[in-house]
């Protein structure tokens, strides 16, 4: 008997101490650890949102317990008639006006914040960073304005500057969203182009995922936003707009690569700030955090989804078996030294939890 | 006709008389069990959600089925089992409440079920030739661009049922307005008889904009037409905000009747009258009008702007003040009362902290900027399973265990009714307390896979335990029915000392309902004459003879030619031959409805001697 409870006692704590390990989740993706100007509002005011409705709950809860272990039915009282009361007008308006205050308690920094996050008129200044991202089955595609610079899967952005997003989506809606820095917002086909910002207070490689239905692939269109600090950033931005997309890799295999890739996979994909923009831009590749945004980015995984992308994500558009296992491995060679940066997922520092 | 001369006359016969029946009692019984089945296929893929999400990356289902599964898990659960469930209750219950003989239209009732059924059936066919797969909101353009005929099964299923609904909420508003016996004013009407009214009132009104909103998609689909095509001028927004001018009033379309139900029940049980009944029935008008006011809080995230998502934030939040005076209301019926505690009670009593946990969750949604993180996560879906769940299912389980003596004449078992409880409630909060937190952490819904070292494994553990308690729950419910029934003990009229019209007959009822239509003279018409020491009720009308409705099986017919047609429309896209099921399937239903219009029906009569003999009881 002892033992058996000492078994669920520990199975208890270690219940107990799971649960409030993976309470506040993985840092970076989780919207409790806000490191964003925009998560932090939020944060803000999900607390008073929640002191408010537990101190309704307090109360309900109270009045709750106490009736029913003080009026249930007693034994041998089976046959009591208790007094048919009608109701009281002056609970009836307490229980009216007290829920009224606390609700415009609630409203006043619910408003605030709804339009503080929507004031995203600074974007047209002409310092200002504004990124076009567009939603696609299932990638990131980011054109930064005015930069000449294109890039899939990785948004870098400096800290402390707020980076104002234009957002669209090539086909059905998307949502972006990166709960740690900010909420999200949809990515809606055709004109109608909606605006928000991000301000990063820390560098760090923060989780992004699509948040509204938009196919099979739906959960497996993750992101990252990279945030460095703002000499990284330019850096970045200096090396991004100076890619010589035709430039000769060292290797004889990459080499081979790059031919293949420029006969079968240029047509959709691109590298450098031109291109369809029908596929993702491949520039910087070899610093991806991700191979199609969810596999880790090892050789073998590129030549695994290159030859079987619908294995991996289903209901993509590239189509599979172009090119053989064989050929697939030169084109992995190639595109994973496209390194075309000094600033990597790692320059983001001491938050890099990849 | 009763059951037992149908039994007398074989199984062929009592088919043929539920295919025929206008009796809102067999239409009621109708209503349970169809309902009742789609909600154990809901369950089913419910599970087989679960399952899949137990571990990280996991592969039980592939993510095309993955996304079949939970679209045909909303739109099963809402459309095919809590709204027929609603209506089985209604029907069994709203016209013995008002001391009325039958529905206003009882032709219309029985059209209604049918239309309902075979719709359901049309969306579940779909299983065989591939579901529909963009999610029970079904928002273009990936619902437009859906490959195969999914959608189209959605669209015409939806149609065919919707427009049934639309029937019953008809049929029930003017029922309700008609047809109470003489005394029962409106404020004396019991709670469920009001929120049934409300209800049937949203209904009107919602609906419609389903209805529309599926002809465009329908039109979009099959024949060509642009309003959600981005490319050649149309809108995908203007799917989204029909969908949900219908879809926040449907959310009060199923959760009204089931506060009205916990009304009843609380001051049954609690010996006491309803604290409050004018503030009740305000706060219930109230929420129906402020139904149609929040829709946008569906969209916060679509980019409507501050000044939009602000108005809709704060309508919104004003709707937890009525629902706070009925919460508060219900609190203080029991308080000084009698409170026996039996399965019904149960099922309430547990509802008042699991609807007020939604309630909560509801109003920190309603902050639109905080809705930024909240939405589309399993934020939203632990909310929207403490409100549907917590107050909708909690209401049907209760109501059933309230309402089954009168509906059956048996009461379940109280010691399985108990053990039903506490696994399904136990259950329930393990399955979706935690996803408040999975929700914050960082995953979206309708996530078929999360990946390692998400942090998301173990509160999916949790849920996916949690659910299979909720599945035993059900499973020991059924068990206690089939129990229940085969004992066949008969009870009185009266099981549970109750205070309205419906206690004051024999249960079940006979065909006609009330010998003699009673007089009401009061709030709790029943508990009015016994606390002046009468057994039953004064009846308003000498004992004469009782016109009732004739069968038809016209309705069903006009339903199958529907559900015929329906094929016809879904698959003409791939070769203009099937339009030929499109004319027969027509031609059945229009035949139908002309046959009715030119045929005289009167009805029948049950003579008075009849009636002092006491046939048909």
């Amino acid at each position: 008997m002892r033992g058996w409870m000492g078994k669920f006692r520990s199975l208890i704590l270690f219940g107990a101490l799971t649960l409030f390990l993976s309470g506040c989740g993985v840092e970076n993706m989780t919207a409790l650890k806000p490191e964003g100007y925009g998560a932090n509002l939020l944060f803000d005011l999900m607390m008073i949102s929640i002191a408010i409705m537990l101190f309704v709950f307090i109360i309900v809860m109270a009045i709750y317990t106490f009736v029913l272990i003080r009026y249930r039915q007693k034994k041998g009282q089976e046959d009591y008639i208790p007094k048919q009361t009608e109701g009281n007008k002056a609970l009836e308006i307490i229980w009216t006006v007290i829920p009224i205050i606390l609700l415009l308690v609630l409203a006043v920094p619910t408003v605030q914040a709804t339009f503080d996050l929507a004031d995203t008129g600074a974007k047209n200044d002409e310092d200002a960073l504004t990124v076009e991202v567009t939603g696609n089955q299932y990638w990131w595609h980011f054109n930064y304005k005015g930069q000449e610079i294109t890039t899939s899967q990785d948004l870098y952005i400096p800290t402390g500057e707020r980076v104002y997003l234009d957002l669209k989506s090539s086909d059905v809606i998307h949502s972006f969203w990166v709960p740690s820095i900010a909420g999200k917002m949809d990515t809606n086909p055709g004109e109608n182009v909606n605006s928000m910002y991000l301000e990063a207070y820390e560098e760090g490689v923060y989780w992004g995922q699509c948040a509204e239905l938009c196919g099979p692939s739906h959960s497996l269109m993750d992101f990252k936003v990279i945030a460095v600090s703002q000499e990284e950033f330019d850096q970045w931005v200096e090396d991004m707009q100076n890619v010589d997309p035709k430039a000769q890799p060292e290797t004889a295999s990459a080499q081979e690569g790059q031919e293949l890739f420029n006969n079968n996979c240029m047509s959709c994909h691109a590298i450098g700030s031109g291109g369809a923009g029908i596929a993702p831009n491949l520039t910087n590749f070899g610093n991806r955090t991700m191979i199609a945004g969810i596999l880790e980015p090892t050789k073998e995984n590129l030549v695994d989804w290159i030859v079987n992308p619908d294995e991996i994500k289903p209901g993509n558009q590239m189509p599979a078996n172009l090119v053989s296992e064989e050929e697939a491995s030169k084109i992995a060679d190639y595109l994973l030294q496209l390194k075309h940066s000094e600033v990597t997922p790692e320059s983001a520092g001491k938050n890099n939890q990849e | 006709m009763s059951t037992a001369v149908a039994q007398n006359r074989g199984l062929g016969a009592v088919i043929w008389d539920y295919l025929t029946t206008v009796d809102h009692k067999k239409i009621a019984h109708l209503y349970l069990v169809s309902g009742g089945l789609f909600f154990l296929i809901g369950g089913l893929e419910a599970m087989i959600i679960r399952i899949q999400l137990m571990e990280p990356s996991n592969n039980f289902i592939s993510a095309g089925l993955y996304n079949e599964m939970i679209t045909m898990h909303g739109t099963t659960m809402i459309f095919l089992a809590a709204m027929p469930i609603i209506f089985a209750l209604m029907n069994a219950v709203v016209p013995l409440q008002i001391g009325a003989r039958d529905v206003a239209f009882p032709f219309l009732n029985s059209l209604g079920f049918w239309l309902f059924l075979f719709g359901g059936l049309i969306l579940n066919i779909s299983w065989f030739t591939g579901a529909p797969d963009a999610g029970w909101t079904n928002y273009a353009p990936l619902s437009t661009t859906s490959p195969g005929h999914g959608v189209d099964y959605y669209v015409m299923g939806l149609q065919i049922s919707g427009a049934g609904t639309l029937i019953g909420g008809i049929n029930f508003l003017v029922t309700i307005v008609n047809m109470r016996a003489p005394g029962m004013t409106y404020m004396r009407m019991p709670l469920f008889t009001w929120t049934v009214f409300v209800t049937s009132t949203l209904i009107l009104f919602a609906f419609p904009a389903l209805t529309v909103g599926l002809f465009l998609m329908m039109f979009d689909r099959m024949f060509g037409s642009a309003f959600f095509d981005v490319a050649l001028g149309g809108n995908a927004m203007i799917w989204e905000h029909l969908f949900w001018i219908f879809g926040h009033p449907e959310v009060y379309i199923l959760i009204l009747p089931a506060f009205g139900a916990f009304s009843e029940i609380f001051s049954t049980f609690s010996k006491k009258r309803l604290f409050g009944y004018s503030a009740m029935v305000f706060a219930t008008v109230l929420i129906g009008f402020l139904a149609f006011m929040v829709w946008a809080h569906h969209m916060f995230t679509v980019g409507l702007g501050p000044i939009a998502n602000s108005i809709f934030a704060v309508a919104t939040m004003a709707i937890a003040v009525p629902t706070g005076i009925k919460i508060f209301n219900w609190l203080f019926t029991m308080w000084g009362g009698n409170i026996r505690m039996n399965s019904a009670m149960l099922w309430s009593v547990a509802f008042i902290p699991t609807f007020t946990i939604g309630g909560m969750t509801g109003v920190m949604l309603a902050a639109a900027a905080a809705d930024y993180q909240y939405h589309d996560t399993y934020f939203v879906v632990a909310h929207f399973h403490y409100v549907i769940v917590g107050g909708l299912v909690f209401g049907i389980f209760a109501s059933l265990h309230y309402w089954w003596p009168k509906m059956f004449g048996q009461v379940l078992n109280e010691a399985l009714g108990k053990w039903t409880f506490w696994l399904f409630f136990i259950g329930f909060h393990m399955t979706f307390f935690i996803q408040h937190f999975l929700g914050l952490i960082g995953m979206p819904r309708r996530y078929w896979t999360y990946q390692e070292g998400q942090g998301l494994e173990v509160g999916n553990m949790i849920s996916t335990v949690g659910a299979f308690l909720m599945a035993i729950g059900t499973l020991v419910f059924i068990y206690n029915i089939v129990q229940t029934a085969v004992k066949g003990e008969k009870v009185s009229g009266d099981p549970w000392d109750g205070r309205t019209l419906e206690w004051t007959i024999p249960s079940p009822p006979p065909h006609y309902n009330f010998k003699q239509t009673p007089l009401v003279r009061g709030l709790d018409a029943l508990w009015v004459e016994k606390s002046e020491g009468k057994k039953g009720m004064t009846p308003a009308e000498p004992l004469g003879d009782i016109h009732m409705p004739n069968n038809s099986i016209l309705p069903f017919l006009m339903s199958l030619g529907l559900f015929i047609a329906g094929f016809g429309f879904i698959y003409q896209v791939d070769d203009k031959m099937w339009l030929i099921l499109v004319f027969i399937g027509m031609g059945i239903t229009l035949g139908s409805m002309l046959t009715r219009s030119v045929k005289d029906d009167l009805g029948h009569h049950i003579h008075k001697e009849d009636l002092e003999k006491g046939a048909g009881e």
